[in-house]
């Protein structure tokens, strides 16, 4: 049973520190704009479907995988300029509702340009396991924790040390004191798209040589960051990552230790119970309602 | 009697349709998946329209009234009719247990709690194989039979979906009216707003939600014994997600205008069978499109454009319509 | 006002008689998942059906007369099915339909086509669709409990006692997974463990290191799609090295491709047509498999068992017609039950009132997967 366990928590962190990337993507935008962008698992699917593209026309390895993120970028920023941006005085309503018709629409984009067709990229570095006991941990695993690890400290990093950083926060706080005192608002909001992009795509590289990619690869992994920012409290970015990893252990422990049939459902049980007794997640703050 | 002449307008249309095409396809049968929808659209434009609240999960609703009259008529062979009220008592209780702690999240967390309930839903339908029939869904759902008269083919069905939709308008339009109506619009407006006058909000969300609920799962027992076959897929997020479609194509807060969107929507596969690979596409380009440039949505800004019009021929019409 | 109400009936009734086609065509109706989660299903099934009835008609149609191919696409969705079953027959008028790529699908139509009373040949593989037989149903495709059987004869034959099943929670899987487990004991066989992934699974090895715990002899999988082929990954990954089972599910080179080196080894019931060009010429169907592979290959690329299952149905359909002489609904219907000894991709069809399917577990090859390829067993 300690075998199951452990390789549970194996599977769990890795999945989970995907779904980690997608939900901070998620909390970034949100910080910024308080709109949650439900097409951000498309940019995963953007990410590893370019990169397959571009391996299959003979670009080099790592070229490929640095165009595919500018790929991702591209797409975050034209989302922001042609969909959010018109939208501006839009509702909470309005705006999920904005996001998922662009998701829709991206989704159906892929479509056209890619087929149906499931695709895989090779693993960056060889595919011989590591064992621990009779648990075994694969080199692309490492590769998913270690990259969502960096990248997850320099976020950090940047929004509490860089000026842009603290700009894009103060955004959030107040968007109209921001823009007094000089802050570029609209370039922020682009910035904070292409970041959030960035991060989806980056997510879909990772996990692509693990679980394949397709057109309609990017929604269920939407859904996941989405749950991931709403357990830790959509408005922290560094809650939405642990949201993530909880939220990844807790499907694999589910599936490895009570039933598989049944995991996504325990999954979406804890997440109600935790919106229902702790309703701005682990570590959201408290929000006012404007009247 | 001014108050119901756009409900009198829609008998009209639904009366003559047939009559004046009583063989086709797009009126007796798209006419019935029409106004199935339309009916859990209506219930879901009070819930999105009048009180602001999101739900990205009612399709859960109208899958546990499909289960609960497939299951009950075909386990236990029990009456349509009475499975049919076992069926909105059941959504009747889920959804008064779960609207106290989900209506009291906001935006989008609300949209999140709604949408993991629909999931969680939807896994209990395919995941307890031996009773639900799991993915490969429900056969044999017996017809439905009024007063010895078996609802059994299209035009009948027809009959019977557009007189549920009309009295699923009917119940709204008078919701509406109501004091509760007035308060509902308040909630729209401020929350704390509201509140400060005196409306007991929590109450009233809780109560359109069960409404809201109910019309889904009532429409969900039509469906059972209209498709005589039922599966998870029928119930799925998507589906869900097409319903917020429509109340939003028509406009949210119309009275009229989440039966134009479910129209719509229903029709659009059905014109768009030249352009299949296209429809994905063409879906998320209406939901982003709408919501940017009409945002009041595609049924009041037309009928706002065609107001001078419209009124003419209700006028003309509501003599023959009663 | 009354000028413009009846444009407007005029407009509305010329729109619905666009599409009354000459009575001279024979109809075929077919409602495929080209589109959504089983497009690998309906993309082969569709490119099939449109690149045979354009041969039929080029060598001068059924009966003197032409074939009209009249498509929709479901996306797998079975209310869009019912739909679309129901314009086929009322506002299209077929004379036959022959499609529905998922189970689901399926079985959503069999109430209108029963009550229509129209001849339709399923693409689909439950066997529920023609297990009890419906008198106006047939298909295709070699059902899951074909498969079930099969693969359990192999592991008898290779001493297997202890399986670990872990299946897809979609149609496919679900089904799958009931007839293994009906059938296990039957062939002296326990399941130890029966697990299960979502359709969007990204990782199993949580699934597949329980399933180690209960010490198989060997691990079978049922499903489709990309969840078999990460199953596959997982197993060598944790450095399971029992034997690997699969599903007629993944009986297309993409499986191998995803699954990579992982695949070696693994054995799977599939149809004749995956290893045309290994077969012996002697074999019955070798003239009519690879006919259908290198026509299908010029045009589209690598073949698939599944758009396979189209063209036996479209020539199950045309034959039937054929000795019909007609397109009479009735006639029709009893030449297709009256099928003896059509030679199809899928195997050797033989027909009757208890039996809408036709086809033995000879239909099936055992195969296994060497060197990046298909082998045959047996």
């Amino acid at each position: 049973m300690s075998d199951v366990l452990l390789q549970s928590l194996i599977t769990g962190v890795t999945i989970g520190s995907a779904y980690a990337l997608v939900g901070l993507g998620f909390a970034i935008i949100f910080n910024v704009s308080d709109v949650v962008n439900f097409a951000q698992g498309e940019f995963v699917m953007v990410g590893a479907m370019s990169a397959v593209s571009l391996l299959a026309v003979g670009v080099p390895f790592a070229v490929a995988l640095f165009l595919a993120l500018v790929i991702a970028v591209c797409i975050g920023l034209i989302l922001e300029k042609f969909a959010i941006e018109p939208a501006k005085s839009a509702t909470v309503v309005s705006t999920i509702i904005i996001t998922i018709g662009a998701s829709i629409f991206l989704r159906g984009l892929a479509l056209l340009i890619w087929g149906k067709d499931f695709h895989s990229l090779p693993a960056f570095s060889g595919e011989t396991p590591i064992h621990i006991g009779s648990a075994t941990l694969t080199p692309q695993s490492m590769w998913v924790m270690g990259v969502t690890a960096v990248l997850v400290f320099l976020v950090h990093q940047f929004f509490n040390r860089t000026i842009t950083g603290k700009a894009l926060l103060a955004c959030s706080a107040n968007p109209i004191a921001a823009s007094l005192i000089g802050i570029p608002v609209k370039r922020m909001m682009l910035f904070a798209y292409g970041l959030s992009a960035l991060l989806g795509g980056a997510a879909g590289l990772l996990i692509a040589p693990i679980a394949f990619t397709s057109y309609d690869a990017g929604m269920m992994l939407g859904l996941k960051g989405f749950a991931a920012a709403i357990l830790g409290g959509l408005g922290n970015p560094m809650g939405a990552v642990a949201g993530g990893v909880v939220l990844g252990v807790l499907e694999s422990l589910g599936a490895g230790l009570i039933s598989s049939g049944y995991k996504d459902a325990i999954a979406f049980i804890i997440l109600l119970l935790v919106l229902f007794f702790k309703p701005q997640g682990f570590f959201g703050k408290a929000g006012e309602e404007r009247v | 009697m001014k108050r119901y002449r756009g409900f009198f307008a829609l008998a009209s249309i639904i009366t003559l349709a047939p009559i004046l095409f009583p063989v086709n396809y797009f009126v007796t049968v798209v006419g019935v998946s029409i106004a199935i929808n339309a009916l859990i659209a209506v219930g879901l434009n009070l819930l999105m329209g009048y009180t602001g609240q999101i739900s990205l999960g009612h399709a859960a609703f109208f899958g546990i009234g499909a289960y609960a009259s497939g299951l009950l008529t075909t386990l236990l062979s029990w009456n349509p009719w009475l499975a049919l009220l076992v069926g909105l008592l059941a959504t009747w209780l889920v959804a008064e247990l779960i609207a106290r702690p989900i209506l009291r999240l906001k935006g989008h967390y609300l949209a999140m709690a709604t949408l993991g309930f629909g999931i969680i839903i939807n896994i209990l339908m395919v995941q307890p194989t031996h009773i639900t029939g799991g993915p490969d869904g429900l056969s044999d759902i017996p017809v439905l039979n009024i007063l010895g008269w078996d609802i059994d083919s299209d035009i009948r069905w027809y009959i019977v979906a557009n007189g549920a939709l009309l009295l699923g308008v009917w119940v709204a339009l008078n919701l509406i009216n109501s004091r509760i109506g007035l308060a509902l619009r308040a909630v729209h407006g401020s929350e704390v707003g509201a509140q400060m006058m005196g409306v007991d909000i929590e109450k009233i969300k809780i109560k359109i939600f069960v409404v809201s609920a109910l019309f889904a799962a009532f429409a969900g027992s039509l469906f059972a014994h209209q498709q005589g076959f039922i599966s998870p897929d029928s119930f799925s997020f998507h589906f869900s997600i097409e319903l917020v479609v429509m109340v939003v194509l028509g406009g949210m807060a119309s009275k009229y205008g989440p039966i134009f969107g479910a129209a719509v929507l229903t029709m659009l596969p059905e014109t768009l069978v030249v352009f299949e690979d296209y429809e994905v596409l063409i879906l998320g380009a209406i939901m982003m499109g709408i919501m940017i440039f009409l945002p009041q949505g595609l049924w009041v800004g037309l009928s706002q454009k065609i107001k001078p019009l419209f009124i003419k021929k209700t006028i003309s019409v509501e003599p023959a319509g009663g | 006002m009354k000028r413009s109400v009846k444009a407007l009936v005029a407009g509305f009734a010329l729109l619905f008689s666009i599409n009354a086609a000459q009575a001279s065509d024979i109809k075929i109706g077919t409602f495929l998942a080209v589109t959504g989660p089983a497009s690998f299903l309906g993309d082969p099934e569709l490119k099939t059906l449109q690149m045979y009835v354009k041969k039929i008609n080029d060598e001068g149609g059924v009966i003197g007369r032409k074939i009209k191919l009249i498509h929709y696409d479901t996306g797998a969705n079975p209310k869009k099915a019912v739909n679309f079953a129901k314009r086929l027959i009322k506002k299209d008028r077929v004379d036959i339909i022959v499609g529905a790529s998922t189970s689901g699908t399926t079985m959503a139509v069999i109430p209108i086509v029963q009550k229509a009373k129209i001849p339709f040949i399923s693409m689909a593989g439950s066997v529920k669709i023609v297990e009890p037989v419906k008198k106006w149903v047939f298909k295709t495709p070699h059902t899951d409990k074909m498969a079930a059987r099969k693969i359990f004869i192999d592991m008898n034959k290779r001493d297997i006692k202890k399986v670990g099943l872990i299946s897809g929670s979609g149609g496919f899987g679900k089904s799958g997974r009931g007839q293994v487990l009906a059938l296990a004991s039957e062939y002296g066989i326990t399941i130890t463990a029966d697990e299960s992934y979502g359709k969007k699974d990204t990782d199993m090895t949580a699934q597949l290191s329980k399933i180690r715990a209960t010490n198989p002899d060997a691990i079978l999988n049922f499903g489709f799609g990309s969840g078999p082929a990460i199953v596959t990954k997982n197993i060598r990954q944790l450095g399971i090295k029992l034997p690997i089972y699969q599903s007629h599910g993944v009986a297309s080179k993409k499986y191998i491709n995803l699954a990579g080196s992982a695949a070696e080894g693994v054995r799977l019931p599939a149809a004749s047509l995956l290893v045309a060009s290994m077969l012996p010429s002697s074999h019955p169907q070798t003239e009519v498999i690879q006919a259908y592979k290198n026509n299908f290959e010029a045009k589209h690329g690598p073949v698939s068992t599944f758009g396979g299952h189209a063209y036996d149905a479209l020539y199950l359909a045309v034959e039937a017609i054929k000795r019909a002489g007609s397109t009479n609904k009735a006639r029709v219907r009893n030449e297709i039950e009256n099928t003896k000894n059509f030679l199809g991709a899928g195997g050797i069809f033989n027909m009757s009132s208890s039996d809408h399917l036709g086809l033995g577990l000879n239909a099936f090859k055992m195969l296994e997967i060497k060197n990046g390829d298909w082998s045959i067993v047996e």
